[in-house]
């Protein structure tokens, strides 16, 4: 650093002028106050409107507390199944070519494309009572659609390529020079998969975990569908929250809807976090850097 | 422990990889796969390995066929091109990862895992980095520990795919050395692949030289340099100038010239044909006069005296590019500038005849 250099700083070839640069930080900034930030706050705002007290007993309320456990169970079915599911898609797709891979590809991105309410139509539509499938069950004492199972199956659909786009890329970013040793090694496939193929993807498998989670819980539309809205029974947190409001018991549904926009948060933390250990395992792969340490 | 392989055949769609390949392996033996990208050496490599399945023929460890052999059963050590080291497990438990998944009932105990492991990275002088990850090891670093993790399971074969192609020049020569003092203390039957004619001559006891899925060459670096089979193998080996003519009766002809030679390397070719007349850069000497039939004239162009030997291109009379190495002497005895008329005389070269 000489003075000269500070003491008339120039700017950098690739920088825009200042002005530019200012009016676009404020232009970002109105926006995620518009969108982002008044919204949250005034999600506990409305909340706690009627006090503390209000708050609490809105969400300790026999039905918020079922809707609050459906949600959570229907959650812990679906991730690890997508997780399962992730794996297993993202590996044969990563390690191998085979006719019909490019197919599979775009049947993983379907519940992506397709809205979620026709997602549950089309649930209604196989497994409803007027179905043959649906009927048959019905006759068995099973019911799928407005029951839990539907609620289930519909949040395992529109989940369904959370996992598996995460690991995808990972996969094959990682290669599969590390397994072929491994089994030269004298590994089995489980010791293989668990001490070197886990190990490898686990930050991105563990963000898929987090965004298949946050997405269980906060679906509305397909489980809207499949629901049937029994209260205490088929409601969800979201389908709960609106059902409060078109009760107009907005503290309440402010108050449960204060539990959604934490998980929110608490999604986004975990996926900053994550993100950050998942990005130099990409780089390290595209780039062998060579740093000599003796 | 010997290794055969018999009429293998491995194709990738419609990509012949490996063509009909017969090789034999002695015990003990560091053999050279010698080829371009492509020529099929890495396939291989990999078949002998179990990592690839060839689609005819049949590789015997020992005598024995070993196709329903697995991967994991076979007893061989495989160092890959990028090392593939485990990037989550430090060198120390990258090393024991070999000890570590033996069946429980076999295994040995963590002590001892912990000398074999120490002991091995000894051997490649780096048990000071057992603490290490690989990210935080520099690429010669990196490549000794895959032969230490690799030497752990006490393979009967070791098989080395570019085992040095990633490394910068000065620490690849000194890694060649290693290897070989290595082989030389160990005596394992060890297997490489390289594209580095240098490499290969240098380190390996047999060479075989590969192109395109087939094999053209088998033989020492003595035999392979000194005594190619065919003009590939002799163009591969080192740097050459290719003169193209045509013998008519027995006589060579360059452009419109006839040219006498001595010491002509020729194998069994028609009378009449085209020649490709092969001379290695250092076996052109520079002449000022012409000496009868057996030089030819040529312009100097360039002239580049960096290196123990000075490298002189010039112009052959019927436009061919010519690269010629002379010693510093006789390029100070020589006075040669650039547009200089001068005269090549071959001492020794290849001439290869192909009918027309």
């Amino acid at each position: 650093m000489n003075s000269k250099s500070q003491a008339e700083p120039k700017r950098p070839g690739t920088a825009d002028p200042s002005w530019v640069r200012i009016a676009l930080i404020a232009t970002a900034l109105v926006f995620l106050s518009l969108f982002l930030f008044i919204p949250v706050i005034a999600v506990f705002a409305e909340a706690l409107q009627k006090g503390i007290g209000a708050y609490f007993a809105a969400i300790v309320d026999p039905e918020a507390r079922a809707a609050i456990r459906l949600t959570l169970m229907t959650a812990a079915i679906a991730v690890p199944l997508n997780v399962t599911f992730g794996i297993a898609a993202s590996w044969v797709i990563a390690r191998f070519d085979f006719p019909g891979k490019q197919t599979l590809l775009t049947l993983i991105d379907i519940p992506f494309s397709v809205s979620p309410v026709i997602a549950g139509m089309l649930f209604v539509l196989l497994l409803g009572v007027r179905a043959p499938l649906g009927g048959w069950l019905a006759n068995h004492g099973i019911r799928i659609i407005f029951a839990e199972p539907g609620i289930v199956l519909a949040t395992i659909f529109v989940t369904f390529p959370l996992a598996a786009r995460e690991l995808i890329p990972i996969m094959q970013a990682v290669g599969s020079e590390e397994e072929e040793a491994a089994i030269v090694l004298g590994a089995g496939g489980w010791q293989m998969f668990f001490r070197v193929t886990l190990p490898n993807v686990k930050w991105g498998l563990l963000y898929g975990m987090v965004l298949c989670n946050a997405r269980a819980m906060g679906e509305f539309g397909a489980v809207s569908v499949v629901s049937g809205h029994i209260r205490g029974h088929t409601n969800t947190m979201p389908l709960y929250v609106e059902i409060l409001y078109n009760d107009y018991q907005f503290a309440a549904a402010f108050a449960v809807s204060s539990l959604l926009t934490l998980l929110a948060i608490a999604t986004l933390v975990a996926k900053y976090y994550l993100e950050r250990r998942v990005v130099p395992v990409k780089q390290e792969q595209e780039e062998p850097v060579v740093k000599v340490a003796a | 422990m010997s290794i055969e392989l018999r009429n293998i055949s491995k194709k990738f769609g419609d990509f012949v990889a490996v063509d009909n390949i017969n090789l034999h392996i002695e015990t003990g033996e560091l053999v050279a796969l010698l080829g371009l990208s492509g020529s099929g050496k890495t396939t291989l490599l990999r078949i002998i390995a179990g990592l690839e399945t060839p689609d005819t023929g049949e590789v015997l460890f020992h005598g024995e066929d070993a196709s329903d052999v697995s991967v994991r059963e076979r007893k061989v050590g495989f160092v890959f091109q990028h090392y593939a080291l485990f990037r989550h497990m430090t060198v120390f438990e990258n090393v024991a990862f070999g000890l570590r998944v033996v069946p429980r009932n076999a295994r040995p105990a963590e002590a001892e895992i912990a000398r074999r492991v120490h002991e091995l990275l000894k051997l490649v002088q780096l048990d000071f980095l057992a603490d290490r990850f690989p990210s935080q090891l520099s690429g010669g670093q990196r490549q000794r520990v895959a032969l230490a993790r690799t030497l752990a399971v006490e393979p009967k074969v070791l098989l080395l795919d570019e085992p040095f192609g990633a490394l910068d020049a000065k620490v690849r020569q000194e890694l060649r050395r290693w290897l070989r003092r290595l082989h030389d203390e160990i005596k394992i039957t060890s297997v490489f692949v390289t594209h580095d004619q240098e490499e290969a001559l240098e380190l390996a006891n047999r060479i075989v030289v590969m192109n395109q899925g087939r094999i053209e060459q088998i033989g020492s670096a003595e035999e392979v340099y000194h005594h190619p089979a065919n003009a590939f193998v002799y163009n591969f080996l080192g740097n050459v100038n290719l003169f193209h003519g045509r013998i008519e009766n027995g006589r060579v002809f360059l452009g419109d010239t006839a040219v006498e030679l001595e010491n002509t390397h020729a194998h069994a070719h028609p009378e009449t044909g085209k020649a490709v007349l092969y001379v290695r850069p250092h076996l052109l000497e520079i002449v000022l006069r012409p000496n009868g039939k057996q030089t030819f004239p040529a312009t100097v162009k360039s002239i580049n005296p960096a290196g123990p030997q000075v490298k002189v291109e010039l112009v052959a009379e019927w436009g061919d590019m010519v690269q010629v190495e002379i010693s510093h002497e006789r390029n100070q005895t020589l006075h040669l500038e650039t547009g200089a008329n001068v005269f090549l005389k071959p001492k020794e070269q290849k001439l290869f005849v192909y009918q027309i």
